[in-house]
């Protein structure tokens, strides 16, 4: 059992690998920097995993550890999305006649 | 509700998560529909958080509350630093990124450890992530020391670097291998993760501040890496599929930077640019054409087509709005004026569209390399601003250059070029410039944001200069 759920998880990187060459080939490099923001903003979905480590108070241990990787992702979450919407409301183009 | 039902809701609101996050890149192609793309992401996130919070485990949410508390604290005021500082605030959360799938990861360890529920998959998975995730977390802690200046931005070099470096990562991956076949020697774990947190300085001191760029993207990649090895460590797919889309994306990146730099990954990592310039600056001194800037405006007064080059120089002398007002007084006058945009122009990745964009210039005026280079000897004028071994004709042709073979702007084949200059010191990667000695070129000397305030005063005519 445990060995059918690493191949489909093998399964599911290799697909979102290249669904992320694609999308990502497409971004303009105008936007780069956004872009990684945003990314990184994303990965930070890495709080589910410490969310679980944090709730389930198994050991002091552990929910410590948790407790700063809650911290830190959602530091990367709040930090990441603002600062992306932030550097896109000043992307403008010319006002027509100007 | 049932153990089943959760379990639905949860992966339910994962799948959710995964298209959402898809969407959410897809929108950021393009500056029309960019801003959707960041309601997608925040959209995907909280329904990935909602769908986790009902997971049965989780008993408890006061410490929870503390790290949601302590995260937005620090998390709002890192999105509100100056444009300038962007690079930084994006190696410290590759930082925070790399902290938190190591975290998880010890922790993990340490609860299947207690339980006797190590495998031979979860120890192996685990160790991945660790490793990746402790090395990210001290190598962009490093990065973004040496962007803000508070680590000497010179590569730091001593003998036996790469083979000394090298040594401690395959110690860490070989009692990583060996937690794999026994997974009780515990001991070895605090070695393989304080390996990891050492290879991850000794990884960034070789490197230069002008590499920044690439190493930034590298990062990028290697916390969007240790984010898929949490998911293969708790069995969460879209923590897979996030953290694939993360990687995937600072791969490419990093690859980008390294074509506009014409270096090759290994040398980005282990070549420690900058030691070879030394030579290279020995070279005999000619003399340039120093000009005031009233000459600068009545030759741009003439033009009809003027490029402006922008290089991180003008940011750091916060010159972005005066060279916005410069672009409006030369369009009054029907001048057309483009900006021409480096791939590696700032200190990451599109950072200087970020910058031009913020001083209210049109993304539709800012010009990548490939496109604008056809262009240049049609430009009656260019005005380099704060740019320097981007525009530097040694590297089409000096095979002795460091940056021989690196892909530059061709502003020596404008009719004249105008490079504002604070003085004749070698760049960031302390080259010399030939281009300032050109016989089209002339220079003005002095602070970027003066000099193109004195030269819009005198395209206005108003108080002249003084």
């Amino acid at each position: 059992m445990a060995g059918l759920d690493l191949w489909a998880m093998a399964f599911v990187f290799m697909l979102a690998t290249f669904i992320g060459f694609d999308v990502i080939r497409n971004v303009s490099r105008l936007l780069h920097t956004p872009l990684m923001s945003l990314t990184n903003a994303i990965s930070a979905i890495a709080v589910v995993g410490s969310l679980i480590i944090a709730g389930e108070e198994k050991s002091t241990f552990s929910t410590a550890l948790g407790t700063v990787a809650v911290a830190a992702s959602v530091t990367n979450i709040v930090s990441g999305f603002l600062i992306t919407d932030r550097m896109l409301r000043m992307f403008k183009r010319r006002e027509p006649g100007k | 509700m049932t153990p089943e039902q959760i379990y639905n809701v949860t992966q339910g609101s994962y799948l959710a998560a995964a298209a959402l996050f898809i969407f959410s890149l897809r929108w950021l192609s393009r500056p029309e529909t960019a801003r959707r793309g960041v309601l997608a992401g925040v959209l995907g996130m909280v329904a990935a958080i909602v769908g986790t919070l009902v997971h049965p485990d989780i008993a408890h949410y006061e410490w929870i509350a503390v790290g949601v508390v302590v995260g937005t604290v620090i998390g709002v005021p890192l999105s509100r630093v100056a444009l300038t500082a962007v690079p930084q605030r994006t190696a410290l959360s590759h930082a925070f990124g790399g902290l938190a799938a190591g975290l998880v990861g010890t922790a993990k360890y340490a609860l299947w450890l207690a339980d006797g529920e190590l495998t031979a998959f979860r120890m192996g998975a685990i160790a991945v992530e660790i490793i990746l995730g402790f090395l990210t977390f001290t190598g962009s802690l490093m990065a973004a020391g040496k962007l803000q200046e508070v680590i000497p931005t010179r590569p730091i070099t001593y003998r036996n670097q790469n083979f000394i470096n090298l040594t401690l990562l395959a110690i860490a991956v070989g009692a990583g291998l060996w937690l794999v076949i026994d997974p009780l020697r515990w001991e070895l774990f605090p070695v393989i993760v304080g390996l990891s947190l050492l290879f991850g300085v000794l990884l960034i001191i070789p490197i230069g501040g002008a590499d920044m760029p690439t190493v930034i993207s590298l990062l990028n990649s290697y916390a969007g890496l240790s984010a898929v090895a949490m998911g293969f460590v708790l069995e969460n797919k879209v923590l897979i599929i996030a953290g694939a889309l993360d990687g995937s994306s600072g791969f490419i990146l990093s690859v980008i930077m390294c074509r506009a730099m014409n270096r090759s990954f290994t040398n980005v990592l282990f070549g420690a640019f900058g030691q070879v310039q030394a030579a290279a600056a020995a070279g005999e001194q000619k003399a340039v054409k120093s000009a005031t800037p009233q000459d600068a405006a009545d030759l741009l007064e003439t033009a009809s087509q003027v490029v402006i080059v922008p290089g991180y120089g003008m940011a750091v002398a916060q010159a972005q709005h005066r060279v916005h007002e410069l672009r409006d007084q030369l369009a009054k006058r029907g001048i057309g004026v483009k900006f021409a945009i480096h791939p590696v122009a700032g200190r990451m990745p599109g950072h200087m569209n970020v910058l031009l964009a913020e001083a209210e210039i049109p993304y539709d005026e800012l010009v990548e390399m490939d496109d604008i280079n056809p262009d240049f000897p049609q430009t009656d004028v260019v005005l380099v601003v704060g740019a320097n071994d981007v525009v530097n004709p040694a590297a089409r042709h000096d095979k002795s250059s460091p940056i021989y073979g690196m892909p530059i702007l061709d502003v020596d084949k404008a009719k004249s070029v105008i490079a504002i200059k604070r003085s004749m010191n070698p760049g960031f990667a302390g080259i010399d410039n030939e281009l300032y000695t050109a016989d089209n070129t002339v220079m003005v000397f002095g602070d970027a944001k003066a000099v193109i305030g004195d030269v819009v005063k005198a395209l206005t005519g108003g108080s002249g200069i003084h």
